[in-house]
């Protein structure tokens, strides 16, 4: 399936978990410290560095450019530790996350409740993603250096539905299917 | 005695990050054909599929196979009768930067676990030595990703929990380790010495060539029944379901202490990264 950023309602509701999704369009890149800046400010009550409204956030620290080359390797990085930080960005508009691994119960509802998605992007192919990556803009947080936020334009990014709104979660569903 | 020059220590480190970052080994590419050609699940076989193109890239492009190029951890072999001028965890730290610096590797070590300022250069690497008998010098460099070490774990077993106990343990670990250190992994397991002990053993059974067993036909066995029970644990490739969750189980032991039974797992992911040399 086809999917362009940013994610509208009626786009949330057709994702199924199972779903292989090609993105394109703009994702921001956020992990750890960006996300622990992120909330804070929206605690404070202070303007972001990135609009949340109908926008995809991808758990990434790409790897240096080589030179003549836009980004290095760029895969995806593990999403729990994001849990504590998402509902409130979900809360505040964020529609789609891209990542890798299982979300806590918390942020699982709060996918329900704010109208969201939850993708993977295959942990390691780092170098077959980045060739869907055609622009790369360094829009926040420089001093945190690979984790610093950064605008990329996304092409067909190969990607599956973990959890749709409807409460499935691919992870358990998968492992339960083939469990001995 | 026989002299070498640390600037020898440092290009060798700075080519062995980037060879190590860029060209997975022989030994991984052939475990993942092999299993890709046994996966049941679909998904699964599509994933395996992505992750040998993506090894392809990286090797003919020469760029990282996973973005996260790691902590470096070498381990040093150093013969006896070897003389080196001047302070060889320098030589290995200046090769670390200088080939995280020229190869474009992604460098991810914070200066402290409390502030968590980035030091810029991926150093420190964590260096483990050994003083062996000789006069060479032989260099393991192993980066080592963030999300599956997240997943590793020691415990003290009671010497009365047995192999039934380290079987538990080993698989409500990787159980509940899920899809975060992205399976298909290799699982290195320490049983034995004490706590540091078994860690260093699970770290170094990681860097066995992926179709060896251990030589102790015991501990051999315990390899293979664990290999079997994690693969029906259903977790398969990137966690979405299959019967490849795990290409390999390497356990290393040591004595331990009456009262003892330390239990030491530290996973691996796909991109199980390791290259040496000897000087």
């Amino acid at each position: 399936m086809e999917l362009k950023t940013p994610l509208r309602d009626e786009d949330i509701l057709k994702l199924k978990a199972g779903d292989r999704v090609n993105l394109s369009g703009i994702v921001f890149t956020a992990r750890d410290a960006a996300h622990a800046r992120l909330v804070d400010l929206i605690e404070k009550d202070e303007k972001l560095p990135i609009p949340l409204q109908g926008q995809v956030i991808y758990y990434v620290g790409p790897a240096p450019a080589k030179p003549g080359e836009i980004i290095g390797s760029a895969g995806p990085t593990t999403s729990y530790r994001m849990d504590p930080f998402t509902p409130v960005l979900l809360k505040h508009g964020l529609k789609g996350m891209i990542g890798k691994g299982a979300r806590s119960k918390e942020v699982r509802e709060a996918i329900k409740r704010y109208g969201a998605v939850y993708f993977a992007a295959v942990g390691g192919a780092a170098a077959l993603i980045s060739r869907s990556i055609k622009r790369v803009e360094l829009v926040a947080y420089p001093d945190l250096g690979p984790e610093a936020i950064r605008k990329l334009e996304v092409e067909s990014f190969p990607l599956i539905v973990i959890n749709d709104v409807y409460g499935n979660d691919l992870y358990e569903e998968g492992v339960a299917r083939y469990r001995k | 005695m026989r002299k070498i020059d640390p600037e020898v220590i440092t290009t060798s480190v700075a080519r062995l990050v980037k060879e190590a970052n860029y060209f997975l080994g022989e030994d991984m590419v052939r475990a993942l054909k092999r299993a890709s050609e046994e996966e049941e699940s679909p998904v699964g076989k599509e994933i395996f599929n992505q992750i040998i193109e993506n090894a392809k890239i990286a090797a003919e492009e020469e760029v990282p196979i996973c973005q996260d190029t790691g902590v470096v951890v070498v381990f040093l072999e150093v013969g006896n009768e070897v003389y080196i001028k001047g302070d060889i965890y320098q030589a290995v730290n200046a090769g670390v930067r200088r080939g995280y610096r020229e190869g474009y590797l992604r460098k991810s070590m914070v200066k402290s676990p409390i502030n968590r300022v980035n030091t810029g250069d991926n150093t420190p690497a964590v260096i483990h030595t050994k003083i062996v008998s000789g006069e060479k010098l032989k260099i393991i460099v192993a980066p080592k990703g963030g999300g599956s070490e997240n997943m590793s774990i020691v415990r003290m077993l009671k010497p009365s929990d047995g192999i039934e106990g380290i079987k538990e343990f080993v698989l409500k670990t990787i159980r509940e380790a899920g899809a975060n250190p992205c399976p298909p992994i290799i699982v290195g397991i320490g049983l034995g010495g004490t706590l540091e002990k078994a860690a260093l053993l699970a770290k170094e059974a990681l860097l066995r060539p992926l179709d060896d067993s251990n030589p102790d036909p015991e501990v051999a066995r315990l390899e293979d029944e664990l290999l079997e029970e994690i693969n029906k644990l259903g977790i398969g490739p990137q966690g979405l379901g299959g019967i490849k969750t795990a290409l390999a189980v390497k356990i290393e032991t040591f004595p331990c202490h009456i009262a003892s039974l330390p239990v030491a797992i530290n996973l691996n992911c796909h991109v199980a990264r390791h290259k040496e040399v000897i000087i």
